[in-house]
This record gives structure tokens, C-alpha cells and sequence, in this order.
């Protein structure tokens, strides 16, 4: 809304509105590769697909550091402590994007050692599927996650939302 | 790939101690095998090291087979071979279930280290005098050995402690100096430099690492496991999650491998076509190799420049394939389907495409002053250590052993290829480095001769006990209508018996031990994963490095996980 004397302009809107706003094009990833998926991540963040396009391609090791953990590849019963530990150790607001058919739903591994799906462990907010998903697939699913964090429906949302409910 | 049977010459009993009442066989993949009683074992395993008309130098694996219908349950198998005399020993220990217990190979040969540990984790077979037997692949919580055969294939164990596998040494008090304090530190399994799921614990002294212990299974996922539940040739969809990173080459060894046991052949252009696609997969995991080991040494831009010409290998395996990473695009008895017409000029683009990019690091990295200071004289192993761990690929020819399958037992025509086998003699992370820069051009060499010769001709053979009659003749003629349903229904058979198959993956002798029963379904499949071996030996390379040196080391070995924990 542009002022009288042509100054400056003013944008009416909700907090949340503002916040999701912000926080969709802000993604910093942590990725959580074990397999092959972690190889077809690189190829996101590389020069050709290049992540960066939508505001996500900070990339950072440390869970401390990072509000969207991308599980690329299979989890086993080994890893599984060390997912939820990981996990723990981010930050709220914090999404969970499982990357390809093992980290969904164990893939083709029905086996004694795999996790059958990275939910088991954690709250998954968008499953990629794709053994591994192409570049534009991931890509997909972090469009995806950006409009679910606009609109609150993350699983940070919910739980948000239910927190105040009961508080209240 | 196949050995020729040069064994049969030697005169075997007279240079095996106790050799009189040994069982030897010549088996068809030209090995020969020698069933031994486990108290001679470790005599005859010195004979095959120590005899010099035998010299069998490199362990390339060790295994076990659990056939619960025998009187003596289990069978453990040692895969060994000269480098210099070029023959291949297969000796197979019989135990019974009651008392599983077979003296270590580690004293004779340390290769025996990891691969004796995943017997026991596999199959509960211990290894008398093993310095650390105790489990690999699994965690600390799991009940059983699950590659014996009553073994529910999904049954799981969950593991809720996240501390686990701390050695003992780590949480004993300082020995000797007490001035200065140790520390100890965990490096993975979530590690930007652990290259997915490796986990290293050390004690500094300072900064310098005075003692390391690897913990791998972070990715077990029972490739073995599953491949026994499918048929022959659903197994190539897994064989291609083994090394991710050049999985083409994954499934055309097991095809092979299989191929020797069915007694087929791929027709001409199938052959061709996977020499191309294989040596560009070389060439793509060595870009992964290179790209990540110089991201952890703070060379970022040689990551891009790396995978920019990946991106174009990928196209082209999609454009042949359907898939980008994970291609499945090799069949028993040949390749899925023809390549696509523009096949010749994409290929050809890439030769043009791909050296600008190998020569841009090239310039910036090989004489760059801070990238040498940092790999000259680090990790350092001489060929004959490397080969008693086991070493093969790249890193041992970095150590000065010019060995090389492709060369030694050739397959695929690869014989009929003019190209070299790079070979550096320092054995350091910047000889590893020079290794695989120049292993990308000698593989652009092959696929420029092998595109030259490509004939026309059908991918896959017409033997249709093995491959699928055309579907207009399944709609025309009975017979193929009957291959059809055959096949369909019960799965390529492969004859009863065993054999030993290897191809030179991207990080070394890639073996396949196929043991089948004659039925639909392999009745166990070994995996001779390459980075195995050599990431066992890994922990004792670090002992007077500093921390950062461990990942400039661990980068240059490229251990892939899939391969790995399988």
C-alpha cells in the first residue's frame, strides 16, 4: 500500500503468513545420506540442477545448523538410534523430507536389518518416491514442503497448533 | 575373469604339506579347490603363500556357506591367487555345526581380518586366535546369524542405545605418559566426511592419533540376504546398489558371473556396449571419488567441475536405461534392451565432453602446493603390505602393484584394448589421486576403440532357457509361448555347483562366489566387495597422522557404503 506522499509502502498480512513466508524460501538442509540417494542429492546441489534456484542450497552438516533434514537412503536398525539423535538435536521450526522408496518405506529391502520407513523413527513431512527420485523429483518435494509451510500444514504446525489448543 | 586352468600342472599334492590325502578338484571357473581338514588349514594356507612355484599373495576373500542338510553344517571358503604366477586356489574348510570353530587366517594372511569377523557375524563360524572377533554388519542387539538358512529373512532386532561400539581401549585410562592428557574421539556415523555411513573412534595424543577403531553395518542391508529369496535374475536390481557410485559395472560382473555358470554368452554388441557403459562408469565414480575427496580438503570447485560431466554420463545411461544412478540395464545372457539410435554420437560428444573437465582439475589441483602438502606422504602403504591386506584397484596400483583384472585374466575382449595400467609407486593419498586422474583417460581410450568396433547385431543371447523369446514370436509360435511361461514362472536355472567370478570394479576386484543348488533362486551369493578389504585397514593407517590427515586418507580410498556393509 503505497503512502499519500508516494514514501514508502506498507503490506498488511497475518504473523504466520509473514513467517512461513520467510521460513519456505530460507530451507537450510541437512542431508542425511546413507546410499545412493545421497549420490542423486549431490547432483541436486550441483551446478546443473542447483537447489539453490528455490532458496535451499546452504547445506549444512551440523543438525544445529539446519531446519530441514533430507533422510537420503536407507536407514538400518544400526543407524536408527543415531537418526532420532540427530534429529533431536535440531531446531524448531524443523521438516523432515524422506528421500526415495527406502527412507519411505524401506524399499525393497523387507529385511532383518532395514528400518521400514524413516517414520518408524521420525515425523515425516513429504515421502519422495524413486529409487533414487530424479533431481526434479526432490525438487518437487522441497516445493512441496515450501507450500505446506505456507499454508502451516507441516507436522511443526500441527503439533504447534495442538500444543496451543491445549494450553489454552 | 575366468582362470585358465594352469593349476592342473602344478604338481599340487607333492607342494601342499600332508598333500597325499587332500581333496583337489579342478572346478570349471579354473580354480583349484582344495577341501582341507580345519587342523591342516593354516599349514596348507602357508604352503600357498610361502612355496615359491604357488606364491598365491593376495587372500581375496573369505566366506561362509551353511548347507544344513550336511553332516558337516557349515563350509568356509578361502578365495586366494598369485599375482605373479596368475592362478587361483579355492580351499573350502568343512565344520560342524556343534563346533564351528576354524583357527584365523589372520596370522598368515591379515586380509582375513573383516572378512573372518562378517563369517562370524553371518554365520556364527568362530575364528580361533582372530584378534577382535566379534560382530560387523549388525548391531550390538541382534540375535542370531542371519545368513543361515533357517533364519527368518525379516526378522529384526531393534537397537534403541545410541552409544554403542566403544573398544575397550577407548575408555581405559591413560597408560603411560600421564603428563599429558588423551582424548578420545568419535568420528560418524553422520560426519560430512564420512562419505555416508562410516563411523572411526581414535585416541589423540594431542592431535596426532596414537590408536583407531572403524565400526561399519551402518548400511547393512542384507544384499545377500535378499538375493537368496529371488529369482537369478531379480538379483541385478540389488547388485546395482552395491557401488552406487558406477553401478553399471555392479550388474555386468553378476551378469557374467552367472553367464559362466549357465554356460552363455552375450552376443558381440551386448559385450561392446558394456565395455562403454562400464569404463564411463569408472569414470564417473572416480569423479565422485576425486570431487569428494578434494570438497573435505577444502578444493570445493573441483566438485563442480566433476560433476558437471557426470550429469552427461547420467544422460546418457538414462537415454539407455531409464535410470539415471541405479540402471539395472544388464541381463543374464546380455543387456536389457538395444541402445538408443543416437547412442554412437552421444558417446562420441562425451569423449569430446569429458577431458576439458579432467584437465581443468587437473591444472588447478596436481601441482597446486596447498593440495600436495596436504596428501604427499600421507597415508603411506608399500605394495606388499597393501596385498596382505587384501588391496586391489586403484590403491594398490598407487602402492606400485600393477594389478589389474582387465589385464591379468581379461574379460569381455578387454585383451583386444590398447590401454595402460596406471601405476604409482609412492603409495600415498596424492599417488591415489595421480592413479585415478589418469585411469579417466586411459577409460576414454577404451570407449573410443570399443566404439569403433561396435557391431550391429541382437543385445542379448537366443538361448531362451536364459532369455525371453521376442514377443511377436511369443504371440506366433508355441514353442516361444512355452519359453515364455517357463521362464516367466520358474526363472533362469543355473546348473548345481559353485564358481568364483571377478571383474576390476572402480575400487578393485569386484568377485562374485555364486553357489546354486539348480533351482530358480541363487542358494548364496558372496559379494567380494573391493573397499572391504581395504577399508580394514584403514584404522592402522592412521596411527601417527592427524585428525585432519584421517579424511584426506579416507576420501582417497573411496569406500563406498553399499559396497561396504552390502
Amino acid at each position: 500500500m503505497r503512502q499519500p506522499d508516494g514514501s514508502s509502502s506498507v503490506l498488511t498480512t497475518k504473523v504466520d503468513a509473514m513467517l512461513g513466508w520467510v521460513r519456505k524460501n530460507s530451507l537450510w538442509p541437512l542431508p542425511f545420506g546413507t546410499a545412493c540417494c545421497a549420490i542423486e542429492f549431490m547432483s541436486v546441489v550441483s551446478a546443473h540442477y542447483d537447489l539453490a534456484r528455490f532458496g535451499a542450497e546452504v547445506v549444512r552438516f551440523s543438525p544445529r545448523q539446519s531446519d530441514l533434514m533430507i533422510v537420503a537412503g536407507t536407514i538400518t536398525d544400526k543407524m536408527a538410534p543415531v537418526v532420532k539423535k540427530i534429529y533431536g538435536q535440531m531446531a524448531e521450526p524443523k521438516y523432515v523430507i524422506s528421500m526415495g522408496a527406502c527412507a519411505c518405506t524401506g524399499g525393497f529391502y523387507r529385511a532383518y536389518h532395514v528400518v521400514q520407513g524413516v517414520d518408524e523413527l521420525v515425523p515425516v513431512d513429504v515421502y519422495v518416491p524413486g529409487c533414487p527420485p530424479t533431481p526434479e523429483a526432490l525438487m518437487h518435494g522441497v516445493l512441496k514442503l515450501q507450500d505446506m509451510i505456507q499454508r502451516g500444514e507441516t507436522h511443526y504446525d500441527r503439533l504447534k497448533r495442538e500444543h496451543r489448543a491445549s494450553t489454552a | 575373469m575366468t582362470v585358465s586352468s594352469a593349476n592342473t600342472e602344478l604338481p599340487l599334492r607333492d607342494l601342499l604339506p600332508g598333500g597325499a590325502d587332500l581333496k583337489i578338484e579342478e572346478a570349471s571357473d579354473g580354480h583349484a579347490v582344495i577341501t582341507v581338514d580345519r587342523t591342516r588349514l593354516l599349514g596348507v594356507l602357508e604352503a600357498l603363500r610361502d612355496r615359491p612355484e604357488l606364491k598365491c599373495n593376495l587372500l581375496a576373500d573369505v566366506c561362509g556357506v551353511d548347507y544344513p542338510d550336511r553332516e558337516d553344517r557349515f563350509e568356509v571358503v578361502y578365495h586366494l591367487a598369485s599375482l605373479e604366477h596368475l592362478h587361483r586356489f579355492r580351499v573350502k574348510v568343512p565344520v560342524a555345526e556343534g563346533d564351528a570353530v576354524v583357527p584365523s587366517a589372520y596370522g598368515v594372511y591379515k586380509a582375513a581380518d573383516w572378512f573372518e569377523r562378517e563369517a562370524y557375524d553371518m554365520f556364527g563360524i568362530r575364528f580361533e586366535g582372530h584378534p577382535n572377533l566379534k560382530r560387523i554388519l549388525t548391531h550390538d542387539a541382534f540375535q542370531g546369524h542371519p545368513l543361515r538358512k533357517d533364519y527368518d529373512p525379516g526378522q529384526r532386532w531393534f537397537l534403541t542405545d545410541a552409544e554403542t561400539m566403544v573398544p575397550e581401549w577407548a575408555t581405559a585410562t591413560s597408560e603411560d605418559d600421564d603428563q599429558f592428557e588423551t582424548q578420545v574421539l568419535n568420528l560418524g556415523p553422520s560426519h560430512p566426511a564420512t562419505h555416508g555411513t562410516l563411523r572411526t573412534v581414535v585416541r589423540l595424543d594431542g592431535e596426532v592419533i596414537t590408536r583407531a577403531e572403524c565400526e561399519i553395518g551402518y548400511l547393512h542391508r542384507c544384499f545377500e540376504k535378499m538375493s537368496e529369496t529371488h529369482g537369478w535374475q531379480q538379483v541385478i536390481p540389488y547388485t546395482d546398489r552395491l557401488n552406487y557410485c558406477s553401478s553399471m559395472m555392479n550388474g555386468v560382473g553378476y551378469a557374467l558371473a552367472a553367464e559362466h555358470m549357465l554356460g552363455v554368452e552375450a552376443p558381440p554388441r551386448a559385450q561392446v556396449v558394456r565395455v562403454i557403459l562400464s569404463e564411463l562408469s569408472r569414470v564417473m565414480d572416480h569423479c565422485v571419488c576425486l570431487g569428494a575427496n578434494l570438497v573435505d580438503l577444502g578444493a570445493l570447485t573441483n566438485f563442480w567441475y566433476f560433476f558437471q560431466p557426470r550429469e552427461e554420463i547420467y544422460g546418457l545411461l538414462e537415454a539407455c536405461a531409464g535410470g539415471r544412478l541405479t540402471v539395472s540395464y544388464a541381463r543374464i545372457g546380455g543387456l536389457a534392451h538395444d541402445v538408443p539410435a543416437d547412442f554412437v554420437e552421444r558417446v562420441r560428444f562425451l569423449l569430446g565432453y569429458i577431458p576439458k573437465f579432467i584437465d581443468d582439475v587437473d591444472k588447478l589441483v596436481t601441482r597446486n602446493r596447498i593440495f600436495r602438502d596436504r596428501t604427499e606422504g600421507v597415508g603411506v602403504i608399500s605394495g606388499e603390505e597393501a596385498l596382505a591386506w587384501g588391496w586391489t584397484g586403484p590403491c594398490l596400483r598407487a602402492s606400485g602393484v600393477p594389478y589389474d583384472v582387465r589385464r591379468a585374466w581379461p574379460y569381455m575382449g578387454y585383451q583386444d584394448y590398447d590401454f595402460e595400467v596406471p601405476v604409482a609407486t609412492t603409495g600415498d593419498t596424492y599417488a591415489r589421486y595421480l592413479v585415478r586422474m589418469e585411469e579417466m583417460r586411459q577409460s576414454l581410450r577404451i570407449v573410443e576403440q570399443a566404439l569403433e568396433r561396435l557391431p550391429d547385431g541382437p543385445v542379448i543371447t537366443d538361448n531362451h532357457h536364459v532369455a525371453l523369446p521376442p514377443k511377436s514370436k511369443v504371440y506366433s509360435e508355441m514353442e516361444s509361448l512355452i519359453w515364455h511361461f517357463k521362464l516367466i514362472y520358474e526363472g533362469i536355472k543355473i546348473p548345481a555347483g559353485d564358481g568364483y567370478f571377478f571383474t576390476e570394479g572402480a575400487n578393485g576386484e569386484l568377485g562374485y562366489y555364486l553357489v546354486s543348488d539348480g533351482g530358480g533362486k541363487p542358494y548364496r551369493i558372496k559379494v567380494r566387495p573391493p573397499c572391504f578389504a581395504v577399508f580394514q585397514t584403514y584404522p592402522h593407517m592412521l596411527v601417527g597422522h592427524m585428525v585432519a590427515d584421517s579424511i584426506a586418507i579416507m576420501g582417497s580410498l573411496n569406500i563406498i557404503a553399499g559396497e561396504l556393509d552390502r
